[in-house]
């Protein structure tokens, strides 16, 4: 077999593998559809404002609900240091 | 039968693969080990983009049912205790449909030395004395419907309060660290007395009004803090956008690896390759082929290593649910909600990462063999 038909099969068999992958998206975009409807009337029931991803710090916990100085409260001047910090910017 | 015949075109361009690809496996190591390199510079980069844009739709999606206007107390620049008789005043204000005073904390457990969210629901469906817990509380306290829930009260004495159902693990986005419980253990638990509310949600049915009616508030209540739907879903616009920490990371990496490799193809070839293109050009191959070889080189080598990373990520974040992304967005949490994600392929990320990763380096790659291919042969080969 020539390098090109080679290159080219692998090509395909990636490409194949990449739609399989977006067939896999869908399904799993119209199972979590139902999950999020739930999550959102949730949110709507319990009035939830943040989502609960980052639970080490009050600032990070419900970044939306945060004010200024939340990172900085220990003292005006002290750095902030949770890791999470550094994905979560002061409001 | 007439056997189909491939186009001059096309099977010129093959010919050209052929020797492309046998020009590359004869720096195998090398060309291997770039592969590597170039795949998982694509896979953390595209694993970082895939995974906050997921994250993103879903918060964006979640809270669309967060309330429309959340009422503050500040008290020196900071959050307090707001009274119970705002709650009627806020009613009272023009487009105001719903006000409702929320109670909700913090509470540190020393336990499982995790931090817990109490909220006290509208309707709260247990008795006094229960609670409903999220899957995160349930794992670290291994508590289960029936077992008891100690916890220190603002008084220093132990409450023993009763699980009653633990929240659905699917939902665990929002509900992980979440602690129900009914209004009057609250007040008792945080000594909070009985006219006080951590908050103030509004519902406001019409939309267009809610930044008028968050002016009003500012004007009618200086000491208060409106945060209205729109600044939630900004908040989190801004936290998972592309500019957030550790996308910005990854991308100045990923920008800065992909700037020394095109420096290093830019600022010349090594010595074999100006010497295979000398011969080439000596037995007579005319420059546009040699380039020609060129862009096929840069094309496999980038375009296999975008295939193979974009696969890799996708496998990553939504098959394996993101385990070299966790240690960093857990931080120092104790409870971290365990949830997957809708995938998310957005034709827009794919092209943007198709732009930032095979285009330089294929550039990078034709720029210097048209500066060799262009010379004299003779000249080259002896350089």
């Amino acid at each position: 077999m020539r390098q090109s038909d080679r290159f080219l099969l692998f090509l395909l068999g990636v490409l194949a593998l990449l739609g399989a992958a977006r067939l896999h998206a869908l399904q799993r975009g119209r199972e979590r559809s139902e999950e999020v409807g739930a999550m959102t009337s949730m949110a709507r029931r319990l009035g939830l404002t943040d989502l609960c991803v980052f639970t080490d710090a009050r600032y990070t916990r419900h970044p939306s609900q945060a004010d200024r100085f939340a990172p900085f409260q220990d003292h005006p001047t002290s750095l902030e240091h949770f890791p999470s910090g550094s994905l979560v910017p002061p409001p | 039968m007439r056997r189909l015949r491939t186009p001059p075109w096309l099977e010129r361009q093959r010919y050209l693969l052929d020797f492309t690809l046998s020009s590359l496996g004869r720096r195998r190591g090398r060309n291997l080990a770039l592969l590597a390199l170039y795949a998982l510079v694509v896979f953390m980069l595209a694993s970082v983009l895939m995974f906050t844009q997921a994250l993103r739709g879903e918060a964006l999606r979640i809270l669309e049912g967060a309330p429309d206007v959340v009422v503050q107390r500040m008290v020196a620049g900071r959050h307090d205790l707001i009274p119970g008789d705002r709650v009627e005043q806020l009613s009272r204000v023009r487009g105001v449909q719903e006000a409702r005073g929320r109670l909700w904390g913090y509470y540190y457990d020393t336990y499982t030395q995790a931090n817990f969210t109490f909220l006290v629901p509208d309707r709260f469906w247990g008795k006094p004395g229960e609670v409903v817990i999220g899957e995160g509380v349930a794992r670290a306290r291994f508590a289960q419907p029936g077992d008891p829930f100690p916890m220190q009260a603002a008084d220093g004495s132990v409450e023993i309060l009763e699980v009653r159902e633990t929240i659905a693990a699917s939902s665990a986005l929002v509900s992980s660290d979440l602690v129900l419980l009914s209004e009057a253990d609250f007040r008792h638990l945080f000594s909070v007395p009985r006219d006080l509310y951590t908050d103030i949600a509004l519902t406001v049915p019409n939309g267009k009004e809610v930044p008028m009616v968050a002016a009003k508030i500012r004007g009618q209540m200086p000491d208060t803090r409106p945060i209205t739907h729109a600044e939630i879903a900004r908040t989190y616009e801004a936290i998972l956008d592309w500019r957030s920490g550790l996308a910005v990371l990854v991308l100045a990496s990923a920008v800065l690896s992909f700037g020394i490799v095109a420096w290093d193809k830019a600022s010349g070839l090594s010595a074999d390759e100006r010497r295979e293109i000398g011969i080439l050009k000596a037995i007579g191959w005319d420059t546009t082929e040699v380039l020609a070889v060129k862009a096929w080189e840069g094309a496999v080598i980038s375009l296999s290593a975008f295939l193979v990373g974009l696969l890799l990520a996708y496998a990553h974040v939504f098959v394996a649910r993101a385990p070299l992304l966790a240690p960093v967005l857990k931080g120092w949490s104790v409870l971290y909600p365990d949830f997957r994600l809708t995938p998310t392929g957005s034709p827009f990320l794919v092209a943007t990462l198709f732009l930032l990763t095979v285009v330089p380096y294929t550039v990078a790659t034709v720029v210097p063999a048209w500066r060799a291919a262009t010379a004299d042969p003779d000249a080259v080969m002896r350089s």
